[in-house]
């Protein structure tokens, strides 16, 4: 199902929650919706389920407009980062408990919780309490319980955080697959890059209330629509420099400069910031227009490659160098840049020009 | 080396020090529990040993601690021909049911309106509610009874029951523990269609058991010793309830310990029973509701 949002605005008191959220997410997809706390996903999330009733905007379940419906007839389903399930029943009452409020004869739910539970692979532990089982069980039996009405459409608020590294990296591909396997429109808020990268087919990505880009994983992190999203996306943190235009180059506070082809479109005297991801520099022989002249402060081993701390222009700077290439602390070396994972924004709006 | 050893003697000397003063302070701490043991138990023992005595045994001195036949039972047959005592029982039961039940659903209603709606001056209706705990019953007393004496049920039993059908003090209770319930469960509930009568009486209510238990028990318990109110206001013997009860008896017999004895016994023993059974339970739903908010 095609959840459309027009509009959607928020208001808590003075606390602009939401503000004029506008996207379309398609049918079939899991959908992230990422961005620091307080950023307001929740927020949309609870608009979406009815828990929250919006201040203005509509929310559109494919054509149906759904933006005063009361939550239980909007065909939805719900995990909650601290499961929330029915302590004083068993795996299976948990999951036949929604039917159970629908009336569904009691074979017909039995039957359908079973085809749940062996979906999340709980089949073996319908007998137990949820307080006997671990964290990663108790999501898996709370993703059936919101299966098991055969929702519209599928709402997972934080779900891993309340569970170890290890269990979050299983479940994180268990929602993948479970998803995958149901066809079911998923939506999904989360403040981990790495999770929303790893799992979603399309990221909306929000700060302070809101939208900042509405896009692919990658997408979002080759293009980025804006200095927020190249800074939220990607781990180590991507490069700034602060600068500004002159003579179609990039000069630094210092006098340290580097000219790329399409600097010279830019307006003389114009502040912007220069943005390299890590892996978006490369070793070179000698100085040249385009290249970085840096220093070499210190160097960690990672394997195949170095992570080096390098400055430039009196900025720190973080790069991913081949380990046969020998740095050593102290190093004068000349930082070329790909194409890819190097962009330019307005020191001041954030906007991108290139 | 030798200052080694010495060094070791005086460790093994100061250990058994230690030693000897954890036992002193465990032999200690265990006389004085028993001495409360014997304080709280041995008023218990003689009422109960008294009612199998003779008036003769009672009568003796040095009094003696048992009785000469555990299963002379001829006391409790002669006062409950004396006084209706089994009626008395009848009327503490129905009582007793009347007000728990009827506190019991009150209370859970109105924990649930505290916790889960959102009304205009919530917390300040519950703020007033709290500040009419501070009311103490003595004053209470006099209003109840014009109350009751204007709806004509002074004499009745719905008179003992009717000032007594919701606490304040339990609502605090359970709506504490209801607000402690994530709201996660609330709204997975909702979504799935269930109403909020349905949501607390499926999930609140089985959640809160071991709350409720408390507050029953000790509902129970204060309804089954109540004296002063059914004392103003029943006049007729037969709409007595046991402490009520037990108390005209003591005017009657007079000077007939053994009888008082064993009536006392038939008055008191159900709640103690039901305390032995449920102290546990009582505790602990008093510490979970009480301290965490």
């Amino acid at each position: 199902m095609q959840v459309r949002m027009e509009g959607l605005t928020k208001h808590f008191g003075a606390t602009r929650a939401v503000q004029d959220f506008t996207v379309t997410l398609a049918s079939g997809e899991l959908v992230c919706l990422l961005g620091p706390s307080g950023c307001g996903k929740s927020t949309v999330l609870n608009m979406l389920s009815g828990i929250v009733p919006v201040t203005a905007g509509k929310i559109y379940f494919d054509e149906e407009d759904v933006t005063n419906l009361p939550p239980e007839q909007r065909g939805i389903g719900l995990v909650f980062q601290n499961y929330a399930l029915y302590p004083h029943m068993t795996v299976m009452g948990n999951i036949t408990f929604p039917l159970e409020i629908q009336k569904v004869p009691p074979r017909e739910r039995e039957a359908r919780a079973r085809e749940m539970a062996d979906l999340v692979h709980m089949g073996g532990l319908l007998a137990r309490k949820p307080r006997q089982l671990s964290g990663g069980q108790q999501q898996r039996v709370a993703i059936a319980r919101a299966l098991v009405k055969n929702p519209r459409l599928l709402l997972l608020d934080e779900p891993l955080s309340n569970l170890d590294a290890r269990l979050r990296l299983e479940m994180r591909e268990e929602i993948r697959r479970i998803q995958q396997e149901t066809r079911v429109t998923t939506i999904f808020v989360t403040h981990d890059q790495e999770e929303a990268m790893s799992i979603s087919d399309h990221i909306v990505l929000m700060k302070d209330g809101f939208l900042q880009q509405h896009a692919a994983p990658q997408e979002l992190y080759n293009q980025p629509a804006n200095q927020f999203v190249a800074d939220f996306l990607g781990n180590p943190p991507i490069n700034n420099f602060e600068g500004s235009i002159s003579g179609g180059c990039f000069v630094m506070a210092d006098g340290a400069r580097v000219c790329l082809p399409g600097f010279a479109a830019l307006k003389e005297g114009q502040e912007v910031r220069l943005a390299v991801r890590a892996e978006s520099f490369v070793l070179a022989e000698g100085p040249a227009g385009d290249r970085l002249a840096c220093r070499v402060d210190s160097v960690y081993q990672m394997g195949k490659e170095e992570m080096a701390v390098l400055t430039f222009g009196g900025t720190p700077l973080r790069a991913y160098i081949p380990s046969e290439e020998g740095l050593k602390p102290g190093d004068q070396v000349h930082l070329g840049l790909k194409d890819r994972g190097v962009f330019l924004f307005d020191s001041h709006t954030g906007e991108r020009y290139l | 080396m030798s200052q080694q050893v010495k060094n070791r003697a005086a460790l093994r000397a100061a250990t058994r020090a230690y030693r000897l003063r954890l036992v002193l302070a465990r032999i200690l701490r265990y006389l004085l529990l028993s001495l409360g043991l014997v304080i709280m138990v041995f008023p218990f023992y003689w009422m109960i040993s008294s009612a199998f005595k003779t008036a003769a045994e009672m009568n003796l001195f040095p009094p003696s601690l048992a009785p000469r036949n555990w299963f002379n039972l001829d006391n409790f047959r002669i006062a409950f021909e004396k006084a209706p005592f089994a009626r008395y029982f009848l009327n503490s039961v129905l009582v007793m049911l009347g007000s728990v039940t009827a506190t019991a659903f009150t209370t859970i209603l109105a924990a649930f309106a505290f916790s889960r709606l959102r009304f205009r001056g919530r917390e300040l209706l519950f703020s007033l509610l709290l500040s009419m705990m501070m009311v103490p019953f003595e004053m209470l007393i006099i209003t109840n009874y014009q109350t009751i004496i204007n709806i004509g049920l002074n004499d009745t039993l719905y008179a003992l029951i009717l000032p007594f059908i919701s606490s304040i003090f339990y609502t605090y209770i359970l709506r504490n523990f209801f607000q402690s319930l994530p709201d996660g469960l609330y709204w997975s509930a909702r979504v799935d269609g269930c109403t909020n009568w349905k949501y607390l009486w499926k999930v609140m209510v089985p959640i809160a058991r071991p709350s409720l238990v408390t507050i029953i028990l000790l509902n129970a318990l204060a309804s089954w010793n109540s004296f002063m109110w059914p004392l103003l206001v029943i006049k007729s013997d037969l709409m007595r309830t046991l402490p009520f009860g037990l108390y005209t008896f003591t005017t009657e017999v007079g000077a007939n310990y053994e009888l008082l004895m064993a009536a006392s016994s038939v008055v008191v023993l159900p709640m103690v029973l039901l305390f032995l059974f449920a102290r546990k339970q009582i505790v602990r739903g008093v510490a979970r509701g009480g301290i965490k908010g």
